[in-house]
């Protein structure tokens, strides 16, 4: 079980969460080409190693957030708010 | 029989205390203070398995939780029973009733030894050879022969009465094993004020000192003043089984087994999840066996083991013994054995020409010693009686009668936990063998698992470990010289096709298996290991993987290092499921949701149903009705009068905020902006895919305040998409979301009498059809409750769903009810509401769609938005496959040649069901009930480009039998509506 | 290549085993090849057979970055059923099941295929809506699937607990006879002796770290740890790695990693005469040859290459497992393991040509491969000599997802793989 660092709340058991999948993935509007909807929802980069995702804090403050995990070790590099850039 | 074995004095053993106990029937004592395998050999006992597939005779090998042999199933009867304990871990008590495993009929003469006989024919990976015809004489004939022969243990045959706790917990030190390393590292730690967790899978702490008299004093003060720190929890018989990423640590503690037959009130185990900051393990090193041919009968056993049964448990293994070794440490052993009384014939040794004083201590005491030398053969059935001894190269040997073999190839750290955390091995040549290297976590490794070997340097290692662990100075590590010891099988110059030298003891793998293996190209320690399934029984390979890695290294011509070991995986030892399980059982295995109205209808006999963690009425019987009789009763009460249905379990979601029309206007197909406050609108959610995942009907209460609805399952699934979309999408928004589907109980009270049954109750409302139209909402009070009113109908009647406060639904239900009886009211469940909806065309996402349906599929067309430019879903509905409306499956009615005919749900339509098999099927029913109010049966289903053939006749073809369908529209009962109106 | 049998066994018995030779040779890579397949597994492994003796390809490597087998073809729990919803899964699985009830002799090695039955338990209305309506499909697709009521579900498997009073008492079971379990070492082994007799060239610790492209834009080679090979045709079957390979020629796939685990306990007496998934409470079990009973749970939430998982996971389908069995819940956890699952968006399978010439995939399996891989390797030795897919794969492909034509199994059913 992974402990999470949420922005809002601090380390936390993973339990707490729920994942959200790769972060940065900007959703597109209705006027895109079949293409760069299918890109936009389906194809994702799932790195192996340094992968920025998302997790929600779903049973504590609810709040969204953004994280950079290193996916061979489970070791988070860090965690940000939504909105913010990655250190 | 009468303990001969036992030692008039010492140990650690409580010889005031006699404990009885039963082994295969046969009635025997031990102490407390005994191990299950410390008693057997007190009474003479090595005999005490069979191995997995040559079922050969087998003893006790070791002291400890690496004993691959001495197997046993114990238990007071079947709820208590379990297969597979080492007995060298089972505690004795009083009554202790246990049998011996993989033997027919008896652990002396056991039929399955023939496979032994027939050795040869059985080498590794046979069975991949042969077996192969005919064709399914694997499944029916060989397979099932294989498997009984197979297995060790066999499984409880009833449920098991013990119940488990479980416990998380937070350190700063995490200590595991309390041998002098531990209980060192643990007290330096403490000091700090750190918080310290101490574990050890003994019944006492102390580790490989529990076995020396000559440190009990030193030991004696350790543990004086580990009860001197508040700040250190100490929890003995606690397996440590699993390293898990960010430094958590999986426990197990024994809390009652050792008890004996004690209640089942108390929990059997505890698991412990702790989470250290630094976790330091001290987990000692195992001996090593030699691989010299015959090692494996009764008799034979680890040298430090055989001193622990006479150190420690006051146990004499045998009266005459020969000890084999490549490494001092036996010498130890033998001259403990010698001071006990038991003859040491002989100390045969692989090296050379071994020095040190434990050799002079040895020689002092007249122990004879052979140097360069090896054991070829031994003898012996069910017990060793003599081994043949050579000097190594030399053809002649010399056969010494005897009935213990004492062997010790050295010893291996155990770097178990610390490999499961990801750290990186490194092999230490001086050891021959591995020890901890670079770590992935914090963690420390100490004393004999990081490779000391004497006292002085595990204490000291021990220390530096946690004051380490704490942030402290540490002193430069005590300087000592450590010997290897010996990896591999010996050389006895015998032809190795008629010899078998065990290196894996439980799975019954030689040295020639592996040589095998390698020679047939299996060159990964990982395919050897899996050819041979050396290392895969449940020991692990504690005692077997580093001398397979010897013959690898050795057969090769490579370097250890360079092979490489195995992964080692969770657990260290063996787990009961239930300790995993934990409290999760019965009503506790998941939450049950019930509704403020639940013992209402539990108090009326209703029949309930799951639906995800609810329990829904499903129908309320009368008298001896069957569902199908009361269903039909129901549904004529509804359409004839008035019911009333709990519909709490709806999820429902509080949407505020000045931007709450646009929110819903991007998360729904449907157009919000311009519904007024006090209307309601049926509402279709999508998944960006296109898909509906949701729906249910919304109310405007105000303009910055909706009252979603959704479905039974999807309330939670909902709430988190609406949350997701609202923080990292629709950022601009202002909106506020709350679950309140708890806060809420809803009660539908449905039929052409509804208003006239709550129209006494309600306040502060008009609810008169002029006042109040369908799809409408009204603050009021019902029954003197604050409510929401909806005017909403899900059965096709004219119909309320009353929202008041959770904790008052019940108040109101009764009240409505009692409201209702001179209207004839009926409560309705489940099955009622399915058929109401069914025979008006509505659907339920999750029955008539199933991930797979588009707004348009179900025929939900005209509540899309088609103004909105963008709502979650609209681009993907553009999709070539979704936007060709041609062969999508789309919502129809059925209708069955006989009126009597239910389908069944899930059945499938073709065009000709006298096609041949793979028949081209066309869609399939997804609902199907008996209609009381048509008097016939109905059906929904979905057909490829179903609306089109609407009058057609389609087929469902049964085993044995088709019958045929006509496609109708859906909406089957009052197509206009006007019924909506009472 | 050496003939196994009885017979075989006897006369090395007799002569000390020495006769036997290397089941596959340890080949070391030729600057060039016919075809290279990524991934020794056992889709890998028996596309490069099926490649060579379907499709005549002589000059075949199979390159795998460790130990043939290694991967999930040696961490699975060895499930095999073809009882899906959709014509095209159902086509696709029955392929394999067919080529499984072969594939010892076509091998000549004991794969240990064992048609003990699968059953799959419905805990509630719902649950029999969907496994009804897999019954009624299946039976129409030839493929063979029944229903059980919880006393016949419980006959079948004595050791089930169908207490109407359980928090999810079993409302009845979906049953395939035809099911059951293999060997899945046996597999990836015999796959590669046979391959190997054909001339494959089995090349292991061998790591791929780039994808080499023509001027026209086709493959033309691998970059690898043991040098460059060439090639003009190049099959990925590397599963949870298929994104980290698939990058190497810029492909983005609709494809994510999870970690899956399994346990083992430790080995009994046959107490368990099948196998049994309940897809409501997350658990599936079945008993070894050895004796062990086998345990899967479901995914870990994260994506990850780790290869291994969360304690609670493993926890969640023991809690399972011991409400279902209530007699196992004193048997215990002998080892526990984790792979590197790859799941696209609908949950089936890609095996397909891909934009790049020359570059094909076969990924996607996610918990299910296992089941699959005769057929998988037998289709996508197809596609690569044909440079077009066989029929049954070609709903199977890469534009399904942008033109929305999913082969939802998950979501149509909530059944798992």
């Amino acid at each position: 079980m992974l402990v999470i660092s949420c922005p809002y709340c601090g380390d936390r058991p993973e339990i707490e969460f729920s994942y959200g999948g790769e972060a940065h993935v900007v959703r597109a509007p209705a006027s895109v080409t079949d293409e760069e909807w299918t890109a936009f929802l389906y194809q994702r980069s799932n790195a192996r190693g340094s992968y920025a995702e998302r997790w929600r804090h779903a049973h504590g403050c609810g709040r969204f957030f953004n994280a950079r995990r290193n996916t061979v070790t489970d070791f988070f590099e860090q965690t940000y708010k939504i909105g913010e850039a990655p250190a | 029989m009468t303990q001969k074995y036992r030692l008039a004095t010492g140990g650690l053993i409580d010889r005031r205390v006699t404990v009885p106990f039963t082994f295969d029937g046969k009635a025997m004592t031990g102490h407390a203070g005994d191990t299950l395998a410390s008693a057997l050999l007190a009474n003479g006992v090595h005999l005490v398995g069979r191995s997995f597939k040559y079922h050969r005779p087998r003893g006790i090998v070791s002291a400890g939780a690496e004993e691959p042999n001495a197997l046993v199933g114990v238990g007071r009867d079947e709820g208590h029973y379990t297969p597979n304990l080492r007995a060298t871990q089972v505690e004795l008590y009083h009554g202790l009733r246990a049998e011996s495993q993989n033997r027919t009929p008896s652990l002396e003469r056991d039929v399955g030894s023939i496979t032994d006989r027939l050795w040869r024919f059985f080498p590794a990976g046979f069975y991949y050879k042969t077996f192969m015809w005919p064709k399914g004489a694997w499944t029916k004939f060989f397979e099932p022969r294989i498997r009984a022969i197979a297995g060790l243990g066999r499984s409880p045959a009833a449920p098991d009465a013990a119940r488990y706790a479980q416990i998380y917990a937070h350190c700063d030190v995490l200590v595991i094993g309390a041998g002098p390393a531990g209980l060192s590292a643990a007290l330096a730690a403490a000091e700090t004020g750190a918080r310290v967790i101490l574990c050890d899978e003994q019944p006492q702490f102390g580790g490989a000192l529990l076995a020396e008299p000559g440190q009990s004093a030193w030991l004696a003060e350790q543990r004086a003043r580990l009860a001197g720190f508040a700040n250190i929890t100490m929890l003995p018989r606690t397996i440590a089984f699993g390293y898990f990423p960010h430094n958590m640590i999986g426990l197990a503690q024994d809390l009652t087994d050792h008890q004996g037959e004690t209640s089942d009130d108390a929990p059997r185990g505890r698991l412990w999840q702790v989470r250290a900051k630094q976790v330091i393990t001290a987990t000692g090193a195992i001996e090593r066996p030699l691989v010299f041919p015959d090692n494996d009968r009764p008799g034979i056993m680890l040298a430090d083991a055989a001193r622990t049964y006479v150190e420690r448990y006051a146990v004499k293994p045998g009266n005459r013994a020969v000890v084999f070794t490549a490494h001092d440490d036996a010498y130890r052993a033998a001259v403990s054995l010698h001071e006990a009384g038991v003859t040491i014939a002989a100390i045969v040794d692989l090296r050379e020409s071994p020095e040190g004083p434990c050799l002079d201590a040895a020689r002092a005491a007249g122990l004879p010693i052979r140097t360069h030398a090896t054991i070829i053969g031994t003898e012996g059935n069910l017990r060793v009686a003599a081994v043949s001894v050579a000097t190594i190269g030399a053809a002649n040997a010399e056969r010494i009668a005897c009935d213990l073999v004492l062997m010790s190839g050295g010893f291996t750290p155990s770097v178990h936990l610390f490999s499961q955390s990801r750290g990186k091995l490194a092999f230490d040549p001086a050891l021959d063998a591995f020890i901890p290297g670079t770590p992935a976590e914090p963690t420390i490794a100490a004393g004999a698992a990081s490779g000391c070997q004497s006292l002085e340097a595990a204490i000291a290692s021990g220390r530096a470990a946690g004051l380490s662990a704490t942030g402290q100075a540490v002193a430069a590590p005590v300087a000592e010289t450590v010997a290897a010891g010996f990896l591999g099988e010996v050389p006895h110059g015998r032809d190795p096709a008629s010899v078998r030298a065990f290196v894996d003891f439980q799975n019954d793998v030689t040295a020639k298996d592996i040589t095998l293996a390698l020679a047939e190209g299996f060159r990964s320690i990982e395919h050897v290991k899996r050819y041979t399934t050396t290392g895969m029984a449940t020991d692990q390979g504690k005692t077997s993987n580093m001398n397979a890695l010897g013959i690898v290294s050795k057969s090769l011509g490579v370097p250890i290092p360079s092979i490489g070991t195995t992964t080692f995986r969770m657990p260290y030892t063996p787990i009961p499921f239930g300790y995993f399980a934990g409290y999760a059982r019965g009503d506790l295995f998941e939450p049950v949701r019930e509704t403020p109205i639940h013992a209402w209808a539990a108090e009326q006999g209703a029949v309930f149903e799951d639906v995800s963690l609810w329990k829904r009425a499903r129908y309320f019987p009368r008298g001896a009705e069957t569902m199908h009789e009361a269903v039909a009763r129901e549904c004529a009460a509804v359409r004839a009068g008035v019911g009333l249905f709990d519909a709490s379990t709806l999820g429902k979601i509080e949407i505020t905020g000045p931007d709450a029309a646009e929110f819903l206007n991007r998360m729904y197909v449907n157009a919000w902006t311009k519904l007024k406050p006090g209307r309601l609108r049926y509402g279709i959610l999508l998944r960006e895919d296109g898909f509906i995942i949701d729906d249910g009907v919304v109310g405007r209460i105000a303009d910055d305040r909706f009252h979603v609805t959704t479905t039974t399952g999807g309330a939670a699934r909902v709430l988190n998409m609406m949350e997701d979309y609202l923080q990292t999408e629709f950022t601009d928004l202002k909106v506020w979301l709350t679950s309140t589907t708890e806060q809420y109980a809803v009660i539908a009270v449905q039929g052409p009498r509804a208003r006239e049954v709550i129209a006494p109750l309600v306040e502060d409302a008009d609810i008169s059809a002029a006042a109040m139209p369908h799809m409408s909402v009204v603050e009021c009070r019902v029954a003197g409750v604050p409510a929401r009113l909806f005017r909403v109908s899900f059965t096709g009647e004219l119909g309320f769903e009353i929202n008041v406060p959770a904790d008052y639904g019940r108040a109101v239900w009764e009240a409505i009810d009692q409201a209702g009886q001179t209207h004839g009211i009926v409560p309705y469940g489940t099955e009622t509401m399915h058929v109401l909806r069914a025979e008006k065309g509505y659907i339920i996402v999750g029955q008539e769609t199933d991930g797979t349906a588009t707004p348009d599929d179900v025929g939900l067309t005209w509540a899309i938005g088609k103004a909105k430019p963008d709502f979650v879903g609209k681009r993907a509905l553009a999709r070539t496959a979704l936007a060709s409306q041609t062969d999508r499956k789309q919502l129809v009615g059925l209708l069955t040649a006989d009126p009597a005919e239910v389908l069944e749900e899930g059945a499938h339509l073709v065009a000709d069901p006298a096609q041949p098999i793979p028949m081209t099927m066309l869609g399939h029913v997804t609902s199907s009930y008996w209609s009381a109010a048509l008097n016939r049966s109905i059906a929904l289903a979905m057909v490829r480009n179903g609306r089109a053939r609407i009058g057609e006749t389609l087929h469902v073809p049964l085993p044995g039998r088709s019958v045929a369908v006509t496609l109708t529209d859906p909406v089957f009962y009052d197509p206009e509506g006007a019924r909506l109106d009472g | 290549m050496q003939k196994f049998s009885a017979f075989a066994l006897a006369k090395e018995a007799l002569s000390g085993q020495k006769g036997w030779t290397r089941q596959w040779r340890d080949a070391a890579p030729k600057p060039a090849y016919e075809a290279i397949i990524v991934g020794g597994g056992g889709h890998g492994l028996g596309t490069a057979y099926y490649l060579a003796k379907k499709h005549g390809l002589r000059n075949i490597a199979v390159l795998e970055k460790g130990w043939i087998g290694g991967g999930n073809t040696g961490r699975n729990t060895t499930i095999i059923r073809s009882n899906y919803l959709f014509d095209e899964s159902a086509a696709l699985y029955d392929h394999s099941v067919k080529l499984w009830e072969g594939l010892s002799a076509d091998l000549n090695y004991n794969v240990m295929f064992s048609q003990r039955g699968v059953m799959m338990l419905s805990h509630n209305v719902h649950d029999e809506q969907v496994f009804k309506r897999h019954v009624h499909a299946n039976r129409l697709n030839g493929v063979d699937n029944e229903w059980l009521s919880p006393d016949q579900a419980k006959s079948f498997c004595p050791p089930l607990n169908i207490a109407p009073g359980m928090r999810h008492a079993v409302t009845g079971a979906a049953l395939q006879r035809r099911a059951g379990t293999a060997r899945h070492d046996a597999v990836a082994w015999g796959y590669a002796r046979a391959a190997d007799a054909l001339g494959v060239d089995i090349i292991q610790n061998c790591e791929v770290t780039g994808i080499d492209r023509d001027a026209s834009g086709r493959v033309s080679g691998v970059q690898t740890s043991r040098g460059a090979i060439a090639t003009r045709r190049l099959g990925i079957v590397a599963a949870g790695n298929t994104s980290v390979l698939m990058a190497m020629a810029g492909q983005r796939m609709p494809l994510e990693s999870y970690p899956l685990q399994a346990l083992v306990s430790e080995p009994i007496k046959p107490i368990f005469p099948c196998v049994v998934m309940s897809n409501t409470i997350h658990a599936y079990i079945s008993q070894s040859d050895k004796g062990e009973l086998v345990i899967g749970a479901g995914t870990d939430a994260y994506i990850s290459y780790s290869q291994r998982g969360a304690l609670h996971i493993s926890s969640h389908t023991l809690e399972a497992i011991c409400e279902l069995f209530p007699m196992f819940r004193r048997m215990r956890m002998l080892r526990n393991w984790g792979g590197i699952v790859d799941v696209t968006p609908d949950r089936s399978p890609i095996i397909a040509k891909t934009e790049v010439p020359g570059l094909y995939v076969n990924c996607g399996w996610g918990t299910g491969g296992f089941k699959a891989t005769p057929g998988s390797a037998d289709l996508f030795a197809y596609t690569m000599a044909k440079d077009e897919p066989h029929k049954i794969n070609a709903p199977f492909n890469l534009e399904r997802f942008g033109a929305g034509r999913l082969i939802d199994e998950a979501a149509a059913a909530a059944v798992a793989h």
